[in-house]
């Protein structure tokens, strides 16, 4: 039902995104429509592909932003590239409006989805969610969102260790992680708490799983002093004064 | 609330992925990684990275993910076409593979027979180089060669001539150990997955990542700090990095006396046919001097005491120094100091002289010491390896400029100087490398070595260690239609893709008959000038109303742009459709802890009537009877096409295409007799062999004994010795001397200055030699391109899925440059250069040296072609930059149009300047919002089409709206 | 948010719609309205046609329309499915009072009952139509406490203004009517400004820093987004009217909404005859005109969270 889960789920399942190393290459984004254009919510469809108006259903993208330092931050300025797909959301207004039960939150895992069997494409969600996490598929008339590859990370056709979400594994930076929020000693848990993982539009309350990791303030290496003059006592290369060997 | 559906068997969380695995190589980018593709009746389900490939270890790329919209491109060619209409007017009618190949044998069976140089054979993004460039000799032409000569040669080449191995390919930063970072000009480069692993991996441990690069994006976004250096002004900055760490003395003496040729001995005899060359003894070994004997000695030898400074007297009297001397000399000049780089650099003289302190702190406080063991190449063991961990990539950004080969020699001559070449933390070879510096592979094509209806005497390419080396005709004329190894670029080592067209339509240094072309997209992205590229093409001698290029053949596995200026298509299979070879006789796939190479396997069965390149070529040889393509009865000597060929075929006995599950029982590697089962053995091992140094075999390669013998053994190298890095090359200055009057080849008169100015042996900066004159005045602004990550040159644009990520490309430019033209974000501008004029869409950002303008390379798109919607925002808001950048300098005599031009390159390695374009900007009316020039939309040939409204890619059986 | 056409008529012809059927339903359980069959035939079907028309376009933007039955399933929290669930239950009262009206001609007792019923479902479902907009904490603009009474009143008043021009032929000069149309109008006209006031002066809470996690920079902006050709998203929640243009259709939302149909009230009082049922016909074109409208800048003028990562600094 459209209700919120009663009971919070056992396991809260999401994403850390790391904006330190994320080089916006879209690797993650294309291989999520990738799997999922043939699976679980497929397909994923392209209008007009080879057109003018070329538009297609993406469960996750990535933007570019620039954020440049001002004198209350000791960062330098930076071009971040920010991956954006569905939370998980704790308090999940995408479920409650829905009108028919097809968007529900599993009771499980705090996974979010949609059963496209029920939806009727009133696109209700899509303006409930300040994420921008709902895709809707004009061709299909059902709304599609992130499943956070459910039909992956419990499906028991593919090998342990691919039982990630497709984005997970693709994302060549290592920017993604997966993993389950309630357990303290999960990569996740871990990560957020050493890097100060963020919750986006945390004024909005709606607790969303997912974390977005800040860059780190930026590397340093020595006291960056100039570099002192070879005392040139012995003449040119005076400095040289050993004997070498080869 | 209540729960009253928790959701529970709503999904199916365990559904049948696929009913078949294949694992294969991908060939979304020449990056090859492994993949493991996943079929479901037949059809493409999945495809993901390999985890147990050494190149991408399970990550995968955008493009990669993308394969399945590259196989379903509907831009595909699908049967052999035949030109019909006006060359460049899209004409073709379609003709049988029959047709096709006795057209192609009935072109170039005469020229054979008369002059094999006739046919200029080239290819582009070609990795079947071990093949080609075979295949040309066995043609007997000279005239071969692949895109790396406008890729990226002078990198290669400074690489190879100064430390026996280059960036990329042949060497990649330790991720593991580094602690300071420096990437220079790389924006995605082929290491494409493997450098975004690096990176993850350098930021979680802490160390520091200084991107150089006039563009913050990508993995510049992430750096630690970013040095918004102006484009072309790298040497200098590396040079005033150079001058800091000599004034302070931070530099690895001992690293230099023992690996280096920093105590070889110059000779100072000006006017002397050997003067700045290395003194040697009778043997011809170089000599040093040992500041225990104090005489000279072999330099080679072991357990010497070489001297690194002060002039000495030579046992012939005549006086030498140090190349180590020398340099210091040289760059502690104030020329090279912070203060005098900072204004053309862009970067202040304090922010120079930092990271120099920081670049002498991380060497030499924050060495790493590994408990490894190892023995060197005089057998001394040595209890640890000791590291310097400053590692340094650098790509096109150095690359793309005409100083490119001597600021490459700089970042190398800063990685000597601080002990980082193959040491824990820096700089790390990939076998087969290092090789000697430089290799000593020689390109023929000499004079005589052109010989009708017979091989060319050996491989076209190859490295010049001197004017003799060279090949000119006894006038000086270039050999070469691409004037590959002439006096215009002596050490063209990868050819000069860029100039066959523009030569061969002059006839300069003859006619060509027929241009044979495979995978580059020529009439497009890939020349230097677009527009007058095609005019090339088409042009007709006005007296016989021939094409002035009569034949071309051109082989590509979609509808490019550069199909429609062909007489003849041989329709190429998708990369999912063939076998295909990553040979380490070509460009390797190996890591810095072992060898690898690998193969592609069809995964799918073509269902369009195209054949793989490969298997064409060789059955196009058989037809020709080239000598290593038949047999003495003259039929095929590999029937079963290119999967035999790649068994089968031996370079040099033990030698193949695949170093993997060699000897008839496939217990060898490296060498070893043909197998004829090492197919089935690669497609066993996911398609790839790769082969694990021992832990003490990883570092210090040039040097380690054990590695050196690995190397022997393999058949990477002819012999164990040490391989010493030269700071100073050699070489240079042999060509230098010819310059000066010396020795029997000489350059042309308007050559020698350029010779000599250039050919230093020890790095120098330079201005561009197309921002001379006024240019800088007139065109103030640097225009520059570069790789989206998400995208393929010209390819992408036909993925249904990758471009939409890049529909339409921008000019992006800085605020300042906005402010000065009045110029609003998403307004449309004027961009015009010294040679042609643009109009483009911008977008205003931060993260760009004020100077700079840049777009993404290579969305732009033809009308028409890719089967794309002849008014895509590729073709009405897509624009590419090289309609502003020329492929000749203006006449070296001002007053004479005639005079003799210079290729718009890097002098040394005729590497193309893509980068040194100089623009100017102006605000321009937004009214049509379409991007120009533009051009006459091409007719889809027969064959390719229709393109689909809707894909639903995926879809479940029975599924869609009901 | 984009103003989809089916939905602004949603919103309008049922809250007229609801307006009418539920001053029908109170005034006739009070007698103020009188027995004429034809006056009552012609008022409910109007109200009842209204509201079907609507509630059938509703459907006509549903990606699913043939499952559109399903949204009444989730009333326990959704507001569209109580909508849904409130609008099919209201015909039944509904029905009883048109029965009792038509048919038997009464207006007491269970009838009368039946009125006050169908009134007060009106009242529900305008209230959740409303709410399906005041809940989305996405779009501030929407989520403010002004906009359920902003629909109801404006449902009253459009409701009223069209009872009175039906009413007119049959009565002259219904004097309390005419103060209900001045008194809901003036309201509605007096709320809306506050409206537009309270989101001209709202400072969102949310900024592109907030949205993105990157607070620890100063300034964050947009460089490229993720395709280049407008998504769902941006053509869905990427509408934005410019401010010129809205300020031009929020003062003809002024005049033909408010300030037309207050006069041509107050004309209709002081005229009689033709002119008064002309009147009285203009001034309910002219609110109808009006808050379609009205109802176009509610969307357009709605900024949705999701744009704070399409170049919105703060929403
Ligand atoms: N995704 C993808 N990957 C590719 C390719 C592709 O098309 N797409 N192409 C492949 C090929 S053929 C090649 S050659 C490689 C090239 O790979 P890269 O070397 O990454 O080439 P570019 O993308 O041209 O990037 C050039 C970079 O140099 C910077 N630059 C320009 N001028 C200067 C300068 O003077 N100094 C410095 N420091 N920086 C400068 C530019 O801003 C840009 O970031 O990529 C390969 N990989
Ligand atoms: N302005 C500017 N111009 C540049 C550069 C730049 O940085 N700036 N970079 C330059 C560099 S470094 C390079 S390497 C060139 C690259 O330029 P090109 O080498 O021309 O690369 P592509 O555009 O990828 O063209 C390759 C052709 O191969 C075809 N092809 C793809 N797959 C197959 C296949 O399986 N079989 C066959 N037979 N054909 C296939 C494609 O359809 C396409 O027509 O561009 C150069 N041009
Ligand atoms: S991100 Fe959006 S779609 Fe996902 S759970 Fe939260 S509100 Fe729902
Ligand atoms: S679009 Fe589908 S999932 Fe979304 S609210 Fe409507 S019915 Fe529910
Ligand atoms: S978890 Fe799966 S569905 Fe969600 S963004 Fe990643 S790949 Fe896409
Ligand atoms: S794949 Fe990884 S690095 Fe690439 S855009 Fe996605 S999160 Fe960023
Ligand atoms: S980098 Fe990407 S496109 Fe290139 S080979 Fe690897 S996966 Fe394929
Ligand atoms: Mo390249």
């Amino acid at each position: 039902m459209t209700s919120l889960p009663s009971i919070p789920p056992a396991k809260r399942l999401g994403l850390v995104i790391d904006l330190d190393t994320c080089v916006g290459c879209h690797a993650c984004a294309v291989s999520c429509k990738e799997w999922n254009t043939g699976g679980h919510v497929a397909p994923l469809p392209d209008t007009d592909p080879y057109g003018k108006d070329v538009d297609g259903v993406w469960l996750n993208r990535v933007h570019g932003f620039e954020a440049e330092a001002d004198s209350s931050s000791n960062m330098a300025g930076r071009t971040v590239y920010f991956p954006r797909s569905c939370l998980h959301c704790e308090e999940a207004p995408c479920v409650t409006v829905c009108p028919t039960g097809a968007s529900y939150k599993r009771g499980e895992d705090g996974i979010v989805l949609v059963d496209e069997d029920k939806c009727i494409g009133c696109k209700l969600c899509s303006w409930a969610c300040p994420y921008g996490a709902r895709e809707f598929d004009g061709d299909g008339g059902v709304m599609k969102k992130c499943t956070l590859c459910i039909d992956r990370i419990y499906n028991e056709n593919l090998e342990p260790a691919e039982r990630q979400p497709a984005c997970v594994n693709a994302c060549p930076a290592r920017a993604r992680h997966f993993g389950d929020f309630n357990d303290p000693d999960s990569d996740v848990s871990q990560l957020t708490a050493e890097r100060g993982g963020v919750e986006l539009l945390a004024e909005m309350g709606l607790k969303p799983t997912n974390r977005y990791l800040p860059p780190r303030s930026s590397a340093t290496v020595g006291d960056g002093a100039s570099l002192e003059d070879a005392a040139d006592a012995g003449g040119f290369l005076g400095w040289i004064d050993r004997v070498l060997s080869r | 609330m209540t729960i009253v559906d928790d959701g529970t068997g709503r999904v199916d969380l365990s559904p049948a992925v696929s009913d078949e695995i294949k694992y294969t190589t991908c060939y979304m980018c020449a990056c090859r990684c492994g993949i493991k593709v996943h079929l479901r009746d037949g059809e493409l389900r999945y495809i993901e990275g390999n985890r147990n490939h050494p190149v991408n270890r399970g990550v995968l790329c955008a493009k990669g993910s993308a394969g399945i919209m590259q196989h379903h491109s509907p831009a595909r060619l699908s049967q052999p076409l035949l030109r019909v209409g006006e060359r460049g007017s899209g004409e073709f009618k379609a003709i049988s593979w029959d047709e096709a190949m006795d057209l192609a044998t009935s072109w170039l069976d005469p020229i054979r027979s008369e002059d094999p140089r006739k046919l200029a054979f080239f290819t582009g993004r070609d990795q079947s180089q071990a093949l080609t460039g075979w295949w040309a000799s066995q043609f007997g032409t000279p005239n071969h060669a692949a895109h790396g000569g406008f890729c990226s040669v002078n990198m290669a080449a400074a690489g190879l001539y100064s430390i026996g191995g280059s960036f990329w390919e042949f060497g990649e930063p330790d991720w593991e150990h580094c602690r300071y970072f420096m990437m220079f000009g790389v924006a995605e480069d082929h290491d494409s997955n493997p450098i975004k692993t690096g990176l993850a991996t350098l930021k979680q441990r802490g160390a520091k990542y200084v991107a150089v690069n006039p563009v913050r994006t990508g993995y510049a976004g992430i750096a630690d700090e970013w040095l918004a250096v102006t484009p072309g002004s790298d040497g200098l900055l590396v040079l005033a990095l150079v001058h800091e760490l000599l004034r302070a003395g931070k530099v690895d003496l001992d690293y230099l006396a023992r690996y280096t040729n920093a105590p070889w001995l110059v000779i100072e005899d000006p006017g002397a046919d050997d003067d700045g060359l290395f003194a040697r003894d009778g043997d011809g070994n170089p000599l040093c001097w040992d500041s225990v004997k104090n005489s000279t000695v072999n330099a080679l030898a072991t357990d010497i005491n070489p001297s690194l400074k002060d002039r000495v007297t030579l046992p012939d009297g005549r006086g030498a120094v140090p190349v180590f001397h020398l340099l210091a000399e040289r760059y502690l000049d104030a020329q090279y100091g912070p203060d005098a780089v900072a204004d053309q650099t862009g970067l202040s003289a304090e922010t120079i002289r930092r990271i120099a302190s920081e670049l002498a702190h991380a060497a030499f406080a924050e060495e790493v010491v590994l408990d490894v063991p190892w023995t060197d190449w005089a057998g001394r063991r040595h209890e640890q390896m000791i590291g310097r961990p400053v590692a340094i990539h650098a790509m096109r950004g150095i690359s793309a400029h005409a100083n490119g080969f001597q600021t490459c020699r700089s970042l190398h001559i800063l990685q000597m100087l601080l002990g980082t070449i193959d040491v824990p933390g820096g700089f790390r070879y990939k076998p087969p490398f290092p090789k000697p510096a430089p290799p000593g592979l020689k390109p023929a094509g000499k004079p005589g070595d052109v010989v009708p209806g017979s091989p060319l005497g050996g491989p076209p390419l190859g490295f010049p260690q001197g004017p003799d080396d060279l090949l000119v005709e006894a006038n000086g004329t270039p050999c070469r239609i691409d004037h590959a190894f002439s006096w215009e670029a002596p050490i063209s080592a990868h050819g000069m893709m860029h100039t066959v067209i523009a030569n061969a339509h002059r006839g300069d240094p003859y006619p060509i008959d027929t241009l044979f072309m495979y995978m580059a997209n020529m009439a497009w992205n890939s020349s230097m000038n677009t527009s007058e590229t095609m005019d090339m093409l088409t042009d007709k001698d006005p007296d016989s109303g021939e094409y002035k290029i009569p034949h071309i053949i051109y082989s590509d596995a979609f509808f490019s742009e550069t199909v429609a200026y062909a007489d003849l298509i041989l329709p190429d299979t998708t990369y999912l459709e063939r076998w295909d070879c990553v040979s380490m006789l070509d460009r390797p796939i190996s890591n810095a802890d072992g060898p690898a190479d690998a193969i592609r396997q069809p995964v799918l069965t073509p269902d369009r009537d195209v054949r793989p390149f490969q298997d064409v070529l060789l059955e196009l040889g058989v037809r020709l009877g080239l000598p290593g393509l038949v047999n003495e009865q003259g039929t095929a000597r590999y029937p079963g096409g290119y999967p035999d060929y790649l068994a089968n075929h031996e370079r040099s006995p033990g030698v193949g295409s695949l170093a993997g599950w060699r000897g008839a029982d496939g217990q060898s590697q490296g060498q070893g007799a043909p197998n004829p089962d090492q197919l089935a053995r690669y497609v066993d091992n996911e398609c790839f062999w790769h082969d694990e140094l021992a832990p003490e075999q990883r570092y210090f390669k040039h040097a380690n004994r054990s590695y050196l013998d690995y190397a022997v053994k393999m058949g990477f190298i002819g012999h164990g010795d040490p391989i010493v890095l030269q700071l100073y090359t050699e070489a240079l200055q042999r060509f230098r001397l010819a310059a000066r009057g010396h020795g029997e080849q000489q350059p042309p008169e308007g050559q020698r200055k350029r010779i000599e100015r250039f050919f230093d042996p020890l790095p120098i900066w330079y201005p561009p030699s197309a921002v001379d004159g006024t240019v800088a005045e007139d065109y103030p602004l640097h225009a520059i391109s570069q790789r989206p990550a998400a995208m393929y040159h010209s390819w992408g644009s036909q993925n249904a899925w990758l471009r939409q990520i890049h529909t339409a490309n921008r000019l992006y430019i800085s605020e300042s440059v906005a402010k000065e033209h009045d110029i609003a974000d998403d307004g449309w501008v004027h961009l015009e250069s010294r040679h042609g004029k643009i109009k483009a869409q911008v977008r205003i950002m931060a993260g760009v040296n004020e100077r700079t303008v840049w777009t993404w390379n290579a969305i732009g798109k033809r009308a028409g072609a890719w089967n794309l919607a002849p008014d895509a925002p590729e073709v009405e808001k897509g624009f590419l930059l090289n309609h502003l950048i020329e492929d000749l300098l203006p006449p070296d005599d001002a007053n004479n149009p005639g005079a003799h031009r210079q290729a718009n390159a890097d002098p040394i390695t005729g590497q193309a300047a893509w980068f040194d374009l100089r623009v100017r900007i102006s605000k321009a009316s937004a009214d049509a919002a379409v991007t120009e020039p533009g051009f006459r939309p091409l007719p889809l040939p027969p064959g390719v089409g229709p393109r689909p409204a809707i894909l639903r890619y995926g879809i479940k059986k029975g599924g869609g709206k009901s | 948010m984009q103003p989809a056409y089916s939905v602004i008529f949603l919103t309008t012809a049922t809250g007229t719609g609801y307006g009418l059927l539920a001053l029908l339903g109170i005034l006739r359980a009070t007698g103020d309205l009188p027995d004429d069959r034809a006056f009552g035939v012609f008022a409910l079907g109007l109200a009842l046609a209204l509201i079907s028309a609507g509630l059938l376009a509703s459907t006509a933007h549903l990606g699913r329309p043939e499952r559109a039955w399903r949204a009444l399933s989730q009333w326990r929290s959704s507001w569209l499915s109580r909508e849904g669930v409130l609008a099919i239950i209201g015909y039944g009262p509904a029905a009883l009072f048109a029965y009792g009206w038509l048919l038997l001609q009464q207006n007491d007792g269970i009838w009368a009952m039946a009125g006050w019923g169908a009134a007060l479902l009106s009242v529900a479902t305008v209230y959740s139509t409303s709410m399906i907009y005041r809940s989305l904490a996405a779009i501030p603009r929407w989520h403010h406490p002004l906009v359920p009474w902003n629909y109801l009143i404006l449902a009253l008043a459009t409701g009223a203004l069209w009872l009175n021009a039906v009413l007119a032929p049959f009565v002259s000069g219904h004097a309390l009517l005419q103060a209900i149309c001045f008194a809901a109008l003036a309201a509605a006209w007096l709320l809306k400004i506050a409206y537009w006031r309270a989101i001209d002066s709202a400072v969102g809470d949310s900024t592109i820093a907030s949205a993105t996690g990157l607070e620890s920079f100063g300034a964050v902006r947009p460089l490229d987004p993720p395709h280049v050709q407008d998504n769902y998203l941006l053509k869905e929640m990427g509408f934005a009217v410019a401010r010129k243009h809205a300020e031009k259709l929020r003062r003809l939302t002024h005049l033909l909404a408010f300030l037309a149909p207050l006069v041509l009230i107050v004309l209709q009082a002081a005229t009689s005859g033709q002119v008064s049922l002309m009147v009285a016909a203009l001034a309910a074109v002219s609110v109808s005109i009006g808050v379609v409208l009205e109802r176009w800048l509610f969307f357009a003028e709605a900024q949705h969270k999701v744009m704070l990562y399409y170049g919105a600094d703060r929403i």
